[in-house]
């Protein structure tokens, strides 16, 4: 990790240089590098850390602040369509009864803030931004039903993937090193599936969004993993006899083994 | 042995952990390979599958549900294959009965996987699935602790019945067909068998399970076949049954995890082995008697969950990922 930090202090660095080279801005500008954009997922992989490191860029033309910045992190993981399904009783049976298909979900939600969500800015403009779990789950563009009548399948989809630790809210994961510097630690946990992450950082001032930047992130298989995943999906057959061969195999050698005649 | 005891408690508190290729996730090792050894045991004990155990430990790890159910079938390969090729050496396997059983059971799985997915069709699956456990493993349990009860006895009054009375055979032992099983010692039509064989394939298909647990007591109640020639017989047709399944898993679901499938078939094939060996010092009755108590308490495990007011009524399924 150390020497990411040291590498991503270096590109900020650089970015600002370059930043103040660039032509005259009105408000500031929001710059942020992650200390890896490739995590690679090995045998004894039990989860990852990223860090995003960001600067604030004011220039002569910014207008003076009285108050300080608040920056919000959100991370989110590859997409994938899903149903949440409800059990209510039939007589005296619990069946999987209602259902609701979401068809655009994170497998991964973070949202790291450098103060509590509420105190940062009204509810009214958190619905607006898409700032923090609620605000992105409850999303009119987050389901295809239209009335708002699948709200307990997503308070549900919230509650059951926040108790696996893939949805998660951090009121202090920003922390500020200066008053324009700021960093925020992504641990992602070994749950968290392969794919692309989109890392978004919003600047706010007095509850308005002034700016907005995306930066990405891989989470990928590499090595052992990477080969057997490809096999098994690229060469079905071929897997599948190797598989079939290695049971085999185990199975008669235990008879060798363990023969006591 | 201290040593182990200390590998045990060591791998307990600071747990190996290996992530496996396709379920994507990391799992300690030393636990998957004593819950291979666990259900091995089971397995080899009442030449059984063992999959209606090992599927729902795994999934409640966390492990995606069809990964689980491809995976363990890799283990139940290597656990028949020991527990048949033992069975032949000791000349307790029926290879022609294993055939017939092989063949009717092709053609019971081919309609089980058509039924599946006339089910999913119309919505009702879940309901299918719950039920048919529930069933299966209640009224067959419950046969067989009432007999064993009954045995246990009439053992105790004095003179055990005999099991086999000369010329008193059930009458479907002599419809038409008729073929001579010497390992069996079983001369009977083979309508019933191939019946039992497509029920069990049928059944096997929809609830993703080798079958063995119907196919065990049924040879051992309707036929009268030796129980040491059930076991190695009902393994032999596991291992064919099984490897079909593993390639389909492979090819058509691409869910079968080569990791955790290792892990598990070497944890089993110990299992396996203490298994199959404590099976030959059990008394017939005995052995009848706890698989029926086995089969009752996974009948009432499903009972449970249909009945009881679930603790979160509700539950997540997800997809495959989008890039």
């Amino acid at each position: 990790m150390k020497a990411g930090a040291r590498t991503a202090r270096a590109i900020v660095g650089a970015a600002l240089w370059l930043g103040l080279l660039l032509g005259p801005a009105r408000a500031e500008t929001l710059i942020v590098s992650l200390s890896s954009s490739r995590l690679a997922i090995t045998s004894n992989y039990t989860g990852g850390l990223i860090v995003a490191f960001g600067a604030i860029e004011r220039d002569a033309q910014t207008i003076a602040r009285t108050s300080g910045y608040d920056v919000v992190v959100t991370v989110r993981g590859p997409r994938q369509a899903i149903t949440v399904r409800e059990k209510e009783p039939l007589g005296p049976v619990w069946l999987n009864r209602e259902q609701q298909k979401f068809p655009e979900v994170p497998a991964f939600l973070g949202v790291y803030s450098s103060r509590p969500l509420k105190e940062i800015t009204s509810d009214a403009l958190r619905a607006r931004f898409r700032l923090g779990i609620d605000a992105i789950v409850g999303a009119p563009d987050f389901t295809l039903t239209r009335d708002g009548a699948d709200a307990p399948f997503r308070q549900a989809l919230v509650r059951l993937r926040k108790r696996e630790g893939l949805y998660l809210e951090s009121e202090r994961g920003v922390s500020f090193l200066t008053g324009s510097l700021f960093r925020a630690g992504i641990a992602l946990p070994a749950t968290a599936p392969p794919g692309g992450y989109d890392v978004e950082v919003s600047l706010l001032i007095d509850g308005l969004l002034l700016t907005r930047t995306q930066t990405h992130f891989e989470l990928v298989k590499s090595g052992f993993e990477q080969r057997v995943g490809d096999l098994a999906r690229d060469r079905g057959l071929i897997y599948g006899l190797g598989t079939a061969a290695l049971a085999l195999g185990f199975g008669w050698l235990a008879t060798v083994i363990f023969r006591r005649d | 042995m201290p040593w182990a005891c200390r590998a045990f408690a060591y791998g307990i508190s600071e747990p190996v952990q290996f992530y496996l290729p396709i379920a994507e996730m990391p799992v300690s090792v030393l636990l998957i390979l004593t819950l291979g050894a666990a259900v091995g045991f089971v397995s080899g004990l009442f030449g059984i599958g063992g999959g209606f155990l090992m599927t729902p430990l795994l999934i409640f790890l966390g492990i995606p549900p069809a990964v689980a159910v491809g995976s363990q079938t890799a283990q139940i390969v290597a656990s028949s294959t020991t527990s048949a090729l033992g069975a032949l050496r000791r000349g307790a396997l029926d290879l022609k009965l294993g055939t017939v059983l092989i063949l009717g059971g092709l053609v019971g799985t081919a309609l089980g996987v058509w039924f599946f997915a006339a089910a999913r069709r119309a919505g009702q699956l879940d309901l299918v699935i719950v039920v048919s456990y529930v069933s299966l493993f209640s009224v067959v349990g419950g046969l067989m602790l009432k007999e064993s009860i009954r045995e246990f006895l009439s053992a105790r009054k004095g003179a055990a019945r005999p099991r086999r009375r000369a010329g008193a055979h059930p009458t479907y032992l002599g419809w038409p067909l008729r073929m001579r099983f010497v390992r069996s010692k079983l001369y009977a039509s083979v309508i019933p068998i191939l019946g039992l064989a497509l029920f069990v394939g049928f059944a096997g298909a929809l609830l993703g399970i080798g079958g063995g647990f119907i196919m065990v007591p049924a040879l051992l109640y309707l036929f009268r076949v030796p129980t040491a020639v059930v076991v190695g017989t009902s393994q032999f047709q596991i291992l064919c049954t099984t490897c079909v399944a593993l390639l389909l898993h492979a090819i058509v679901n691409q869910a079968v995890d080569a990791v955790l499938s290792l892990l598990l078939i070497l944890g089993g094939v110990f299992g396996a082995q203490f298994g199959a060996r404590a099976g030959r010092h059990l008394r017939a009755d005995v052995f009848r008697f706890l698989l029926a108590l086995l089969l009752l308490a996974v009948g009432l495990r499903f009972t449970l969950e249909l009945v009881l007011v679930p603790a979160e009524p509700f539950s997540i399924s997800a997809g495959e990922m989008k890039g």
